[in-house]
């Protein structure tokens, strides 16, 4: 069977973002970018299920600028055996997104699609169950453990106060937690053979699907700042003063 | 105009979060319902119907919502959606993980996270981790939203609500729920608790966590860590605090050996009250805390154990 993996070219995660000053987004000019995190951990999964024998082809499939070439490409280097690129230079709002990951599945045709289960920019964990929507197929969202056999797929998810397990007949959709697995590293001669990998490019009207923004963004502002409070020389002067000042105990 | 709030729920309780979901609904301007979709949960439909501003509680009742399948769950939403304005569920891992699904089947965007309604159509919601606010108003004809539960009161009790059977929609088919295994808890839970002990890294092992819990019984607080204690294996995964765990705003938020990383900080900096305890005074958290006490915390945590009495 084909894994179809959706990568997003996201700010790094280092990186200490600023707003920019008219309030308009986030400043992304000379911004290290790389692939979302949560993404690393999918292809990393679809790897580990290829090299498991459960799976015939990896592929990477992005949607963006055409700089988000350079995600397809560690994509790539991390093992994935080909990529898609939907190129596009409007705002792709996490509908819009979903619609176009369905294009391509509908072409591609994988049993599987593992994302990650939200993009560490807009933090809005929507793509996935989305697509699953779209698509008509089950999901399982924030995935600890993955497990194919017999056509299904058995998925531990991360739930508040717990795991849960699911088993998801094929085709299917899963989106990763951080503790799915450790992505390995990428070498430098797996980079140099991402390079030679087939990356094929479409755009949104030639799939026919209209990418229009749903939400429109008024102003993007810095949150409230905490100021720092006060250091106190003892238990003692700490707890006198969370009895009496703050009234919390 | 009128809203409809997924309640989150085990079949027997209503969980807290659908409290806090239902005073964003009711500051969208209309009508309040609540959706109650379970197996034999009369004990929940009828807590919903006693929440004040809720004027109509829709029961559907079928074996195949006991175990809140988002494929069950949003195909019913997706059924009352129409006559709506407003579908809103908490931004827990429950209301995450079917609400994307009703928003696709309606082909509307969704507003995920919440923490404040500027207007029936625009909202906050925090960007990157917290490090930025985004104002954003939606276009669409139904607003489908998360909700960030620490960004909102929760309701009180004091209505009387109607009680309506609906009929339920078809079990998908596609999923089998196996198992659960829910972490036994003698504490109050993370996210609703009043005061939190968190460790980190500084902890310097699973053993040495244990130090904590004394505290935190003294306290009747729950425990939580940092990612770096979770990803160290110092503790199980759903003790996270943070971007990508648990999002908390306690009255009192005691860091202990937690640098304060700015993903750490985006899941706890809306605590009343934080305290931090760290012996490298340079450290981030100082920056956020009300009180910092700078030391040795294997030191500091029995004195405040004994302290406390």
């Amino acid at each position: 069977m084909k894994i179809l993996v959706p990568v997003k070219r996201v700010a790094d995660y280092n990186v200490k973002v600023r707003v920019k000053s008219d309030g308009s987004g986030i400043e992304l000019n000379n911004v290290k970018m790389s692939m979302n995190p949560f993404d690393e951990i999918a292809i990393e999964e679809a790897m580990r299920l290829k090299e498991a024998g459960h799976a015939s082809e990896v592929i990477a499939l992005s949607c963006g600028p055409s700089q988000c070439q350079e995600t397809l490409r560690t994509a790539m280097a991390i093992g994935a055996d080909r990529s898609i690129l939907v190129e596009s230079d409007v705002e792709l709002q996490p509908l819009a997104i979903a619609k176009l990951i369905q294009a391509i599945a509908i072409k591609e045709q994988p049993q599987l699609i593992i994302l990650g289960k939200q993009a560490i920019d807009g933090d809005c964990n929507q793509t996935g169950q989305m697509l699953a929507a779209l698509l008509g197929w089950p999901q399982a969202t924030f995935a600890s453990k993955v497990i194919v056999e017999a056509g299904k797929a058995i998925v531990t998810r991360e739930v508040d106060g717990g795991l849960e397990t699911l088993a998801l007949t094929l085709p299917a959709i899963i989106t990763t937690d951080l503790r799915l697995n450790e992505p390995r590293y990428v070498t430098l001669p797996n980079i140099m053979k991402a390079k030679k990998k087939p990356l094929e490019t479409f755009n949104p009207d030639g799939l026919g699907i209209d990418v229009s923004p749903r939400l429109k963004t008024l102003k993007v502002s810095e949150p409230a700042k905490r100021s720092a409070g006060i250091k106190v020389p003892d238990v003692a002067t700490l707890i006198a003063k969370l009895r009496d000042e703050a009234k919390v105990i | 105009m009128t809203a409809l709030v997924i309640a989150e729920h085990d079949n027997t309780t209503l969980k807290g979060s659908t409290l806090n979901t239902i005073s964003a609904a009711l500051q969208c301007g209309g009508e309040v319902h609540v959706l109650v979709a379970g197996s034999n949960c009369d004990e929940v439909v009828q807590a919903t119907a006693k929440i004040a501003g809720v004027t109509r509680v829709l029961l559907a009742d079928a074996p195949h919502f006991a175990d809140g399948l988002a494929e069950n769950i949003a195909e019913q939403v997706v059924a009352l959606a129409t006559s709506y304005s407003h579908v809103l569920a908490p931004a827990t891992s429950y209301g995450k993980n079917s609400l994307p699904r009703v928003a696709a089947r309606l082909d509307v965007g969704q507003i995920s996270e919440i923490t404040k309604v500027i207007s029936p159509d625009t909202f906050d919601r925090p960007i990157y981790a917290g490090n930025a606010i985004a104002t954003v108003q939606s276009i669409d004809p139904i607003k489908v939203i998360t909700v960030r539960t620490t960004g909102f009161e929760a309701a009180t009790n004091g209505g009387n609500a109607v009680i309506d059977r609906i009929t339920a929609v078809a079990d998908s088919g596609k999923t089998t729920f196996i198992s659960r295994e829910v972490a036994k808890l003698d504490r109050p839970e993370l996210t609703a608790a009043k005061i939190i002990v968190s460790g980190g890294r500084g902890m310097g092992s699973a053993d040495n966590f244990k130090i904590l819990e004394p505290l935190a019984d003294k306290l009747g607080a729950a425990m939580g860590a940092s990612r770096a204690a979770v990803d160290a294996g110092f503790v199980p995964n759903d003790w996270q605090v943070g971007q990508t765990g648990k999002i908390v705003a306690p009255q009192l938020y005691i860091a202990i050996g937690i640098s304060g990383a700015i993903q750490h900080l985006a899941g706890m900096k809306d605590s009343k009250i934080i305290v931090a305890i760290n012996k490298d005074e340079e450290a981030p958290i100082f920056s956020v805390a009300d009180y910092g006490l700078v030391g040795d915390l294997f030191e500091v945590v029995p004195q405040l154990i004994a302290a406390l009495g």
